[in-house]
């Protein structure tokens, strides 16, 4: 036990102070953000900027459990709390908490818990553990779809409990299979299902169908194949055209009228002037204000407390989803690209302990833990800057809420142990 | 390979959002502006618009408050409606029709919901405002007549348009400014500066609280008092006398400039544009498109002057030295060239010299003398262009540059003008006598008609009329004080002034002489026409008066312009003399004159273009007679007429 302890003081420091300096920087931002008056206590509890740290103290005690239960805890017991953590999910069904039309939450007294949040690092040790195992092959099709399987649950799950924004998380695991060996051609077709749906919604069917047809049929005469095998560029091609019509079904019949506007503003699809006015009094209202937010912190920003906008709670949900607006505003370009600047290295740190790792169990965990970091960095504050269209999902260490937090850290410091622990590995 | 995939995302899109955060918070800005701000409510703080006080001391212009009832649809709370309706003297569609135009202009943006409540309501209503969530109470200033003449002096305020505010910034929507009048020409000086307070407000319009503690907040500087030149007893009673009639009278005082009068009519009571009627009147006005009483006639009538210009011909004859005071020419009931008659006169004494020239206004005469300064050289052109330097001088042909909200050119012909309308060469002076009697294309305003007879008087030169005399804490500017001489010698004015004396001593206005003033005048009556129906129909000629009074050193010219009122002495020369002796005395002697002014009306003159059947004009109209209230006897002003002897 005691040579285990001293192993373990061999922790990336590194990425503990990323993660100490992301955390304190959001919970001043949560102070501005959700403050009502000139005079207030840093521990006023009925604020939330007095439960956010409360829920950071309590991260930290967190944070030492994680660091003290052995390395090998989380590999043998990633079945188990996968499961746990899908029963949590399923549970939500029977118990859960309507909170803004997500069934997402369980409400003990006035506390709320978000399992979701918790699921993330839940399946990503499953994947791991799934991954990692000797008799795995990612090549071949039938472990892809235990994989997938594996994802698709909480991800199913969680996409009936109407938390679009939350499912789409899932999608970093991408990110994870082509690093273990998922093939080439995933690659590709993933390109061109982006490229195909895109060209479909703003251009409509046919300028897809035209775009896929010049392509295939110029890669087969570029490539002087033999000419009786056309059979094989026009089934392609009709692959082609169903996926396109399958695109615009599915934006006009199965997406819900909000989703659907999002993605017609992201797309300047929107040509009726009144509706488009109707829009901007909605949901073009959030990003209007956040992109004025944080225009108008200039380059220094207005300083601390002192940004209007934020003060006057223009933006809605500035301190969770939209938190990133007040950073801007009262921390100008120079605030704002420098939290941008610690999230990549942060990212950055994560992926090389990943690549640094003997074990295949925590390399596979590292590469989840960079992914879904990424995934949640990039929709969010893209969003807050106008980039991506609007999808609800929290700023990690910066936004408001225990459960994301700690969902988080949990995910973050189950490697920090993982890398620490390293040495021991085989 | 594989390892890279992530990496090189990640690293992209830190530098896309890096650049993306640079494009919108350095790339794209402006300095910070709380003006511009949408976070912060800008509370203005308007202060007392100036006073408007005549040359007497009278005050004419005050200011009376005005509570608008205000209503922001989105606070409003369920209440007693019945109660509401009835403090408010509405009905309940009423305020179901107002409630639905308010909630659709803007759900979160005050709206004003009954405007301009009497005291009494507002002192009733404002026990009980604190029940009705969602409305308030806003203060405004509005304009206080205390007269009820003067309405084109005085001009009047009313919110500010859209094109304003886009030009100046100063102003926002619902700003009141001056619209007409000296409210207009003064603006700046009455309006004062407005306050502002900066507030903090949240994402739903709620205050809470100054914004950095008021820092940018500013006290509103209050408007200066103004004393304009407008004699308000005179005013007044050349109202009363314009009465029934259309035109206008403008009465300047010589040695300074300064306007005495300024009667436009028809004219309206100024208290028509205050308050919650104010719309409706001014456009009922507005669309008058026949009588428009919202043209200022006595600075926008611009019609050919007729026989006063006649005065200036004989200036510069004398000038010019084509011609003598003692000189006679003959008169055979007109001018003739050759044969052919040019011009038309009436019955006088022939031959005549300047002084029966101008006492009988005969046309033969100036259309000799003006033929001589034409024709003084080869080229008329040239001859012309002189001709139209020294008209010029007198302010005639040109804007006055003054303080006036509204003006005209008037037009003086030169020789470029006559060369562009016939060819360079191909006319001469023959072609265009018709300006040796003020017709032709001869025109000027009633101001500038004053203004020339001002300049006569004073022998050679002139102030420009304006209407401020005095500004709080301020001083008017140097260009009122300055002389503008004319180019004519002050010798040539002495003839020149006793043939206008004599028009009233044997000419054509003897019959308007007032006992113990020596009056100068000259008039005229001008030719017009309009289109009917596309058809150019003759009307009854204008009557117009010029004149200055007492001869030496003269405290009074006028100039009276009467739409249809036929020859000058008729209506223009009466009105004249009148406003003379009202001025210069304080009281009417001539009391015959004025129950003749008062009881006789043109409007049926000014209705017959309009009634669809024939009609005569000039000799072949009869005048309507109506009924009318004397003024009443102003003892007061028999002190004045001491100060002014």
């Amino acid at each position: 036990m005691f040579k285990e302890n001293q192993r373990s003081l061999k922790f990336d420091w590194i990425t503990i102070a990323l993660f100490i300096l992301l955390v304190g920087f959001g919970w001043f931002n949560i102070i501005s953000a959700s403050h009502t008056g000139e005079m207030f206590s840093y521990f006023d509890l009925s604020q939330r900027y007095g439960k956010q740290l409360i829920f950071i103290l309590l991260t930290l005690v967190l944070i030492v459990i994680i660091l003290s239960i052995e390395a090998k805890f989380y590999e043998r017991f990633s079945s188990v709390i996968y499961i746990v953590s899908i029963i949590s999910l399923l549970g939500l069904f029977i118990f859960g908490k309507n909170i803004n039309g997500a069934t997402s939450w369980y409400a003990i007294g006035s506390m709320t818990l978000q399992p979701s949040e918790f699921a993330k690092f839940a399946t990503s040790l499953a994947v791991a553990k799934h991954i990692s195992d000797i008799q795995t092959n990612m090549k071949s099709l039938q472990d892809q779809l235990k994989t997938i399987l594996l994802i698709s649950i909480p991800a199913i799950l969680i996409l009936l409990q109407n938390d679009a924004g939350s499912t789409i998380v899932y999608a970093a695991f991408f990110f994870v299979f082509y690093r273990e060996g998922l093939q080439q051609v995933y690659l590709i077709l993933a390109a061109i299902v982006i490229i195909l749906s895109v060209v479909t919604l703003k251009f409509g069917v046919l300028s897809a169908v035209g775009l896929s047809a010049i392509i295939i049929f110029g890669f087969y005469i570029l490539k002087k194949k033999r000419r009786p095998l056309i059979i094989q560029p026009i089934t392609i091609l009709l692959l082609c055209i169903g996926f396109s019509f399958g695109v615009k079904l599915f934006y006009e019949n199965i997406l819900k009228a909000h989703q659907k506007d999002r993605i017609s503003l992201w797309l300047r699809l929107e040509s009726d002037p009144q509706k488009l006015a109707e829009m901007k009094k909605t949901i073009l209202y959030n990003l209007n204000e956040s992109e004025k937010a944080i225009s108008s912190g200039g380059l220094t920003g207005k300083g601390f407390l002192e940004g209007t906008r934020t003060t006057g709670k223009f933006v809605p949900e500035q301190d969770t989803d939209y938190i990133f607006s007040t950073v801007g505003e009262e921390w100008g370009f120079i605030g704002s690209a420098l939290v941008v600047i610690l999230f990549i290295a942060l990212l950055i740190r994560i992926l090389y302990l990943a690549e640094a790792q003997k074990s295949h169990f925590s390399r596979v965990y590292g590469y989840c833990v960079a992914s879904i970091l990424f995934i949640h960095f990039m929709i969010n504050t893209g969003m807050v800057m106008g980039l991506i269209p609007t999808v609800g999902i929290p700023l990690p260490f910066f936004s408001y809420g225990g459960s994301s937090l700690w969902g988080f850290t949990i995910l973050l410091f189950i490697f920090v142990k993982l890398d620490a622990n390293k040495v021991n590995d085989w | 390979m594989r390892k890279l995939l992530l990496f090189s995302i990640i690293i992209s899109v830190g530098i896309i959002f890096i650049g993306r955060l640079f494009y919108l918070q350095v790339y794209n800005q402006s300095a910070y502006d709380p003006y511009e701000d949408n976070a912060i409510r800008k509370v203005y703080d308007y202060p007392k618009r100036g006073y408007v006080y005549d040359r007497n001391g009278k005050l004419l212009v005050a200011n009376q408050p005005s509570y608008d009832v205000m209503v922001i649809p989105r606070e409003v709370k369920p209440l007693d409606t019945l109660e509401f309706c009835e403090l408010l003297k509405i009905t309940k569609d009423d305020f179901k029709s107002i409630y639905e135009k308010a909630y659709r202009y803007s759900p979160r943006l005050p709206s004003v919901f009954v405007p301009q409540l009497s005291k009494e309501d507002y002192g009733e209503l404002q026990e009980k405002m604190r029940k009705f969530q969602g409305f308030y109470i806003q203060k405004r200033t509005l304009r206080d007549y205390q007269t009820t003449i003067g309405a084109n002096v005085l001009g009047d305020i009313g919110e500010v348009s859209v094109a304003t505010i886009e030009k100046n910034p100063y102003y926002k929507m619902g700003d009141l400014i001056g619209k007409q009048g000296v409210e207009a020409s003064y603006e700046d000086i009455l309006r004062g500066e407005k306050g502002i307070k900066f507030i903090q407000k949240d994402r739903f319009n709620r205050d809470i609280g100054p914004f950095k503690n008021g820092i940018y907040d500013t006290l509103p500087k209050p408007g200066k008092d103004i004393t304009i030149t407008i004699d308000a007893k005179l005013q007044e009673y050349g109202e009363l006398l314009m009465k029934n009639k259309r035109g206008g009278i403008i009465a300047i005082e010589p040695s300074t400039g300064e306007i005495l009068a300024m009667v436009s009519g028809p004219s309206y009571n100024p208290n028509l544009l205050v308050g919650r009627d104010r719309s409706k009147n001014y456009s009922k006005m507005h669309f008058d498109t026949i009588a428009k009483p919202l043209y200022d006639r006595s600075l926008l009538a611009q019609y050919p002057p007729g026989s006063p210009f006649k005065v200036i011909n004989a200036l510069i004859g004398l000038q010019e030295n084509v011609v003598t005071t003692q000189e006679r020419f003959s008169c055979r009931m007109g001018y003739y060239l050759g044969s052919r008659r040019l011009t038309g006169c009436h019955h006088h004494s022939s031959p005549l010299s300047m002084n029966d020239g101008i006492a009988q206004s005969c046309n033969a005469y100036f259309v000799n003398v003006y033929r001589r300064i034409v024709d003084k050289y080869k080229d008329p052109a040239k001859g012309m262009n002189t001709w139209s330097e020294h008209a010029k001088s007198f302010g005639l042909g040109n804007f006055l540059n003054n303080d006036l909200f509204v003006g005209r050119q008037g037009r003086i012909p030169n020789g470029d003008y006559y060369d562009r309308a016939y060819g360079k060469g191909r006319w001469g002076s023959t072609y265009i006598v018709s300006n040796a009697i003020g017709q032709g294309e001869v025109e000027a305003t009633p101001i500038q008609l004053a203004n020339m007879a001002a300049a006569i008087g004073n022998r050679g030169y002139y102030y420009t009329p304006h209407i401020i005399k005095n500004i709080e804490g301020d001083t008017i500017p140097s260009a009122y004080k300055k002389r503008n001489y004319t180019t004519i010698d002050k010798e040539h004015f002495d003839p020149v002034i006793q043939g206008m004396f004599d028009v009233y001593n044997e000419g054509t206005a003897s019959t308007l002489r007032i006992p113990d003033i020596e009056i100068c005048g000259k008039t005229g009556t001008a030719e017009n026409f309009v289109k009917i129906d596309g058809v150019k129909t003759q009307l009854t000629d204008h009557s117009i008066f010029v004149a200055f009074a007492p001869k030496d050193d003269p405290k009074i010219a006028i100039a009276v312009f009467v739409e249809n009122g036929y020859w000058g002495s008729r209506f223009a020369g009466r009105m004249a003399s009148l406003m003379i002796e009202k001025y210069l005395k304080g009281y009417i002697t001539r009391t015959d004159m004025e129950t003749w002014i008062l009881s006789h009306s043109l409007e049926n003159e000014y209705a017959k273009p309009y009634s669809g059947k024939p009609f005569g004009i000039n000799r072949e109209t009869a005048l309507q007679v109506v009924d009318f209230d004397r003024p009443k006897e102003d003892t007061s002003g028999k002190n004045q007429n001491e100060r002014n002897q």
